[in-house]
């Protein structure tokens, strides 16, 4: 019997419940977010696709100066994607939790799963909009194929890691403080332009290049070049750096979310 | 069996901390209905979505040998701008339950008819609690926790809540709250009142509803509590 869940679970039961919840929870986002009606849950991928295509016609119309020989159209493709990686998955996520205390009623549904839920869709639709559009110019022949596709998975993840872990420690934080929410919006608008996605590291003088590879994500986006563009893209980036400070902002999420979780009164 | 123990609540609120329960202990087993009267904010509706696991106490422990269902209230667990069928999916899933079944139960229970394929938002609360009765009705609890939802509705839907409920149900744990003193009357078979944060237990209800009526400072009509309006 599914409701019978107060005897001590062992792990396998546990993470088959885990995982019947994350479906559940997933599919009811999918649902309301993108309903039933014109094109359904296709909006996932259509939606950051539009936004992607939009700004490459931009980039290219206007010759962007990227400050490198690069193809402007993988340039605005690998920057623009990840981009929507990273500042989608906290927007999504702040206030998150507001929209679904009814959903705790439910005792096997949890704070995290609510956050988790979310990001695996806003993961699925980033990641499908990439990979399809990747696939659609190199196909017309816009776009040479990548050099190496599993570094553009490690530097993809990466970003995705920190977007996520920032994302859940935001939402969590939101609930406690609306001030977040007025926040996040500027501050997400600002960092935009830093972020690497708008230009290659090493074209900067060397003083902007420390101070913007302070920033998490340029790391992921230099990873992502450097997978596709091969030793062409000359990127900078710092494991070292980039891999401490995303489990750093997890930890400090995932306390969030259990402070959060004591003290939420399901409604 | 369900074992509470001096079970706290405390809420912050902007006029400092809002004790709600303070020190509440019982035991609850298999076949008996528990009827809490209280005042509007008295913390039944607390009481019980601590006792659902749904939220946290701030000390105390609750035990159980038992599943518990989540609190069949107003609003609490589904979501207004999903249709009754999506609700219906989601719960299915949530409780690894099959679909196709229960769709046709609520289907036949409810009777909403076209509306199950409407949003939430669109129902009026009697429908809203049919929805939510039939749905809760499919999975099978040790325990339920009814928080006014069986007792609203109209008389035909009442009856049969009543039929599912204590009939083919009556070997279940029960904690009912509600407004309706008939109600808790008839189907509880003990009874206690929440007022101040605290909880005192009685062994028949006339002896509760007086506590309860002289607590809250009322003076009921008499022949209150009313169970059928008397027609001339």
């Amino acid at each position: 019997m599914a409701a019978t869940v107060q005897q001590q679970a062992t792990f396998a039961q546990s993470l088959q419940v885990q995982l019947r919840i994350l479906r559940a929870l997933f599919m009811r986002e999918v649902l309301t977010r993108y309903g039933r009606h014109n094109i359904g849950f296709l909006w996932l991928f259509v939606e950051p696709m539009i936004f992607t295509l939009g700004v490459t016609a931009l980039w290219t119309a206007t010759k962007s100066v990227h400050g490198s020989n690069l193809p402007i159209v993988a340039f605005a493709l690998t920057g623009y994607s990840s981009v929507l990686l990273w500042r989608n998955m906290p927007g999504r996520c702040i206030g998150a939790l507001q929209g679904s205390l009814s959903l705790l009623f439910h005792r096997n549904i949890r704070v995290l799963d609510i956050y988790v839920a979310r990001l695996m869709l806003e993961f699925g639709g980033a990641t499908i909009s990439f990979t399809t559009l990747g696939l659609l110019f190199i196909s017309i022949g816009w776009l040479a194929p990548p050099e190496d596709i599993l570094e553009i998975a490690g530097g993809w993840l990466i970003i995705a890691w920190f977007g996520s872990a920032l994302a859940i420690w935001l939402g969590a934080l939101s609930h406690e403080y609306e001030l977040v929410d007025k926040i996040w919006h500027p501050l997400a608008y600002l960092i935009f332009p830093l972020s690497g996605s708008a230009f290659m590291v090493d074209v900067l003088p060397k003083l902007a290049q420390e101070v913007v590879l302070y920033l998490p994500m340029v790391h992921g986006v230099e990873i992502v070049r450097e997978g596709y563009f091969g030793a062409a893209a000359r990127a900078h980036y710092n494991l070292s750096y980039v891999l401490p400070f995303c489990l750093v902002l997890t930890g400090l999420a995932l306390f969030q979310v259990r402070k959060v979780a004591k003290v939420v009164v399901p409604e | 069996m369900i074992s509470v123990r001096d079970l706290r609540k405390v809420y912050p609120t902007r006029m400092g901390d809002k004790l709600v329960l303070d020190g509440i202990s019982f035991d609850l087993g298999m076949g008996e209905r528990l009827g809490i009267l209280g005042q509007n904010g008295a913390g039944k509706s607390t009481m019980v979505r601590l006792i659902s696991g749904a939220e946290k106490p701030t000390a105390g422990t609750i035990k159980s040998s038992l599943s518990i269902s989540w609190p069949l209230a107003f609003g609490g667990g589904f979501q207004y701008n999903l249709t009754g069928i999506d609700n219906i999916r989601f719960i299915s899933r949530v409780y690894e339950q099959d679909f196709e079944r229960n769709l046709a139960y609520v289907e036949e229970f409810a009777e909403l008819g076209p509306y199950l394929r409407e949003p939430l938002r669109s129902y009026s609360s009697g429908m809203k609690a049919r929805l939510a009765f039939a749905i809760s009705m499919i999975i099978e609890f040790d325990c339920f926790l009814i928080d006014e939802i069986a007792s609203v509705g109209d008389a035909r839907f009442h009856d049969k809540c009543n039929h599912e409920l204590f009939e083919r149900r009556g070997n279940r744990a029960m904690v009912i709250v509600s407004h309706d003193a008939a109600y808790i009357r008839d189907n509880c078979t003990r009874w206690a009142v929440l007022h101040g944060g605290k909880f005192k237990e009685y062994n028949d209800f006339e002896h509760a509803y007086a506590d309860f009526k002289e607590l809250i400072g009322w003076k009921p009509p008499p022949g209150w509590p009313f169970v059928e309006p008397v027609i001339a």
